[in-house]
């Protein structure tokens, strides 16, 4: 039978019930291999459940650094009788099926095709610990003691690994230890090691760091100044606000009492988290808050009021499937058009769309700067897929020479000089006012902050001409926010290139790869990764400058295709979609196929040459 | 409304506070609510307990949500930052305000339309955690500013001004307040200043959620016979169960009253309230039987004010959550970001 044979460059997956303690012990596979010096990818693909129900962690081994979802599996670590069915499917032909044979099961169960490694984890277990906790627990770390085997995996990377995690403790690491070998010694000694995929140790990990996006959005906010976050539960966003509790609570108390340099409360609902960063933007704190879609939608009446008040706020979108309570544990790229236009009226908001963790940190900090410059709100539109997976990435660096920019502030000493204040009065041409914080000065300065219209003094005013300057100048401050906003990145075709290609924010890594083998079928496109909404200039002459742009996007509807349209005025006609919407992470394979016979059907070819 | 602007040239004899400003510079802009609108009067003595209290303006943030009352905020105070915000949020906006900077005073006003209805949520939540502030409730039973729809304030069996019989329970925001933990919880009427002044000047005083309930009657459209929120129906069914002194520091404390008649309360700052009881049972440092008293009375159709319970040892969220004393608006990147050294070491930890 074929064997698929491959070194550095396979996916592995495992089906495991929730709750079972596969986590860590997956994570530390996936650990393993990146400290063998060889990139690794990994996804949780879960449900929204705590306990019993289907998990999976699929680890893209990828010596040449591709960090997208792949698509396919050559190796199963079937641990799940629920999904077995479903799971030996999706092996690849040739592939291998890793399960636990402590019972026997009818042939009817198994494929032709695949290579099967049986290996009797639960009598092992059940023969080596009496407590069922443990044996659980450290079937686990026997499968990947054995996969240590069969991959080829350094064990002595495994034992460094568990002496870092279980540091001072001593029981707990020898006992771990003991199951690792357990493990391994059993696959050694009884089945065909190594398997056909196996890593080999390599240098292309370098100093890059391994961590997922909502902790590095969190990171990103403690580092941005963040003093105030309110925030209320929701998947896939939660762990970002517990992420900057935890960082806080490390980095941000005042060494001579103690006390928190940080206020962070979890609200009653997302209506009263929006409204406690506004207050705290209002009053001259750097604040946010983190959601998801659903969250988005319930704070859309508040997000109009900091916009026509123009109060600084930043929200991290970390997206997941919609509409409604949609896909609560898959991704998407869904809420585009819901943050970009958000509340009644006429609005425009701006965001940001970062790409991995590392921009997270970046564009986290950034959105914070960017609220108190432009007194507006400012989305980071993250998704569940950065959010919630770790990923191997640039480290995070910081100039400890920067200073916040608090944007256009007026002081007490500015008040006293005799400095006219008109809260919307735009004195320097970039449609951004000066604003004044509450109890600044006893006599000067003071404004009422109302949703409601005004003049350029802050006063009540539904006078025609006072509403139609006021929102114009909204629209020249947007306009001042397109070269603030992170600009785009240009990636050349290495050959004469026919086609563009839009993308941002998760699709990202699968694009980089896409690009590649579609250069190795011959077909060169330019890639442009758009950061951010306002679109920069270079955005409208990127897709000008091409006869047909591809725009690859998670989500139904074509949602930056709709904005682009919109803002640029630009032919619809020029523009492709390429739309993943099924809740998994978009594959290179995914857009190379879609882009590739697009231009195969688009291709005029010649009479002779369609006749030979 | 009126429509007659008072002259912003102060005469020098206005007496001043010990601050240095006469009761005028706590005034803000002219009233756009109908004339004899209790509102106004609830206004009057936010100015007066301010002055009083010799509190600089500017030192005060005022908030409100929407509607009639959720404008007065623009009608007193006027150097003072003020913020209009959305219906029935007023309590998260004030919260995140307070959370930014513990130094200043925070007043929420807001109505029964804005807190019992549409803002139910957002008042309970200001109760439980204990946010420093001032939360008044400018109560009159009826959406004015839509014209006169009944709010979940009326009560049971009034009248509409079109005759409507109101079928539903009402919305008892004092003994909300007590079972979700104020610690400041009175009662008024907008027509008694004298009342209402030492209430406003103990709820700034008080460190804590401070809650007020003010029955402010709507004299265009909740102020005819068979409504409960009236001028003369309040008058008549109000049951004041005392009569607050507020004292500021240890000294002021003189024996006028004959033992029994009076309770002084020490509040957390060192400030005394002394309270002359009017209702020889009621003890409103006790909570579980201020709720009983409350709903005794309201059974009796009595409408009870006054200082209704005080927990003199109340503390407030910033100090349940451990804040530094500096506000937090006035930390600097060299108090809040922990720099690259620390970030080399995360760095490194994730590797």
């Amino acid at each position: 039978m074929k064997q698929i044979s491959a070194v550095n460059d396979f996916v592995v997956k495992f089906a495991n019930v929730n709750g079972s303690g596969s986590a860590s012990a997956n994570e530390l596979f996936a650990r393993s291999i990146l400290r063998m010096g060889v990139p690794v990818s990994p996804r949780n693909i879960f449900p929204s459940n705590i306990q019993g129900l289907p998990t999976w962690y699929e680890v893209r081994v990828t010596e040449a650094g591709y960090l997208g979802r792949r698509g396919g599996v050559d190796m199963m670590v079937a641990m799940n009788p629920q999904t077995w069915d479903k799971d030996i499917k999706e092996i690849s032909p040739g592939g291998y099926l890793f399960y636990d044979n402590s019972k026997p099961m009818p042939k009817s169960k198994f494929r032709d095709d695949v290579n099967v490694i049986g290996m009797p984890l639960t009598e092992i277990c059940n023969a080596t610990y009496s407590d069922p906790r443990q044996r659980q627990l450290f079937k686990n770390i026997i499968y990947v003691g054995a996969l240590s085997a069969l991959l080829q995996i350094d064990p002595a990377v495994i034992e460094k690994l568990f002496a870092e995690q279980y540091k001072g403790k001593e029981a707990l690491l020898q006992s771990n230890i003991k199951a690792l070998h357990l493990g391994r010694d059993y696959a050694l000694k009884n089945l065909q090691c190594p398997s056909g995929l196996t890593v080999k140790a390599a240098n292309n990990v370098g100093d890059k760091i391994f961590i997922d996006g909502n902790s590095a959005a969190a990171l990103g906010a403690v580092y941005g100044g963040a003093s105030v976050c309110a925030w209320y539960p929701i998947t896939p966003s939660s762990s970002l606000a517990e992420a900057f509790i935890a960082y806080c609570r490390k980095m941000r108390a005042e060494p001579e009492t103690g006390k928190s340099r940080y206020a962070i409360i979890q609200a009653e609902d997302e209506l009263a988290s929006i409204g406690m960063a506004i207050g705290a933007g209002w009053n001259g704190a750097r604040s946010f808050t983190a959601t998801s879609g659903p969250g988005i939608s319930l704070m859309t009446e508040f997000i109009g009021l900091a916009y026509f008040a123009e109060i600084p706020v930043v929200l991290v979108d970390v997206q997941r499937g919609g509409p409604s309570t949609g896909m609560p544990t898959r991704t998407q790229q869904s809420d585009l058009l819901a943050c970009a236009y958000a509340s009644h009226g006429d609005t425009k908001h701006v965001l940001l769309f970062p790409e991995d963790p590392t921009e997270c940190f970046e564009m986290t900090a950034q959105a914070l700067e960017l609220a108190e410059r432009l007194q507006t709100p400012v989305f980071v539109m993250t998704d569940l897929d950065i959010g919630m997976n770790t990923r191997l990435c640039r480290p995070f660096s910081w100039d400890d020479k920067a200073q916040y920019d608090r944007g256009k502030v007026m002081t007490y000493d500015m008040l006293e000089g005799g400095a006219d204040f008109g809260r919307y009065k735009d004195v320097d041409g970039d449609g951004i006012p000066y604003r004044t914080y509450p109890g600044t000065h006893p006599q000067l300065g003071a404004y009422f902050t109302r949703g409601t219209t005004k003049d350029t003094y802050a006063r009540y005013s539904e006078a025609g001409p006072d509403y139609i300057e006021n929102v114009t100048r909204l629209l020249k401050k947007f306009d001042t926010a397109k070269k603030l906003v992170p600009q785009p990145v240009l990636t050349k075709a290495k050959g004469e290139a026919r086609f563009g290609a839009l993308y941002y924010g998760s699709t990202s890594p699968a694009m980089t790869e896409a690009l590649d083998v579609l250069a190795a079928q011959g077909i060169h496109v330019d890639a442009m990764r758009v950061r951010g909404f306002p679109f920069a200039q270079e955005v409208k002459e990127f897709v000008m400058s091409h006869p047909g742009t591809f725009i690859i996007e998670q989500n139904r509807d074509a949602q930056l295709k709709t904005m682009l349209v919109t803002e640029e005025q630009i032919n619809v006609d020029r523009l492709i979609s390429v739309l993943h919407y099924d809740g998994t992470p978009i594959t290179a394979r995914f857009i190379a196929d879609q882009i590739a016979n697009h231009i195969a059907a688009h291709t005029v070819v010649p009479m002779k040459k369609a006749a030979s | 409304m009126t429509y007659l602007a008072k002259p912003k040239l102060h005469p020098p004899a206005l007496t001043k506070n010990t601050v240095g400003y006469p009761r005028r510079d706590y005034e803000g802009k002219i009233s756009t609510l109908c004339a004899g609108c209790g509102h106004d009067s609830i206004s009057a003595s936010i100015v007066q307990a301010c002055w009083e209290l010799d509190i600089e303006p500017h030192r005060v943030a005022k908030l409100s949500g929407i509607g009639c009352s959720s404008k007065t905020p623009d009608y007193f105070l006027g150097n003072s930052h003020g913020f209009n915000s959305v219906h029935g949020r007023m309590p998260s906006v004030l919260t995140g305000a307070n959370l930014a900077n513990r130094e200043l005073i925070y007043m929420g006003v807001s109505g029964d339309g804005d807190s019992a209805s549409i803002g139910i949520g957002q008042f309970a939540h200001a109760m439980r955690r204990g946010i420093n502030m001032v939360y008044i409730v400018e109560n009159n039973g009826v959406y004015g500013l839509t014209k006169g729809q009944f709010s979940a304030t009326a009560d049971k069996g009034s009248k509409s001004k079109r005759g409507v019989v109101n079928s539903d329970e009402p919305l008892d925001m004092i003994g909300m307040a007590l079972l979700l933990g104020a610690t400041y919880v009175a009662r008024s009427f907008s027509g008694d200043k004298k009342q209402l002044v030492p209430l406003i000047k103990g709820a700034i005083e008080h460190k804590g959620a401070a809650f007020i309930d003010v029955v402010s009657p709507c004299v265009a459209f909740n102020n005819h016979a068979g409504s409960t929120k009236s001028y003369e129906y309040v008058r008549q069914h109000n049951e004041a169960v005392n009569r607050l002194d507020f004292i500021e520091g240890r000294d002021e404390i003189t024996a006028d009253y004959a033992p029994g008649e009076t309770i002084t309360v020490e509040q957390h700052d060192g400030t005394f309230l002394r309270l002359r009881k009017l209702a020889a049972d009621h003890d409103p440092t006790d909570r579980v039987k201020t709720m009983n008293f409350v709903q005794e009375h309201a059974a009796k159709g009595e409408v009870v004010t006054g200082l209704l319970y005080v927990d003199p040892k109340a503390v407030d969220l910033h100090e349940h959550m451990n804040t530094v004393e500096t506000p937090l608006n006035q930390l600097t990147a060299k108090e809040l970001c922990p720099g690259s050294a620390a970030l080399a070491k995360i760095n490194a930890s994730l590797r």
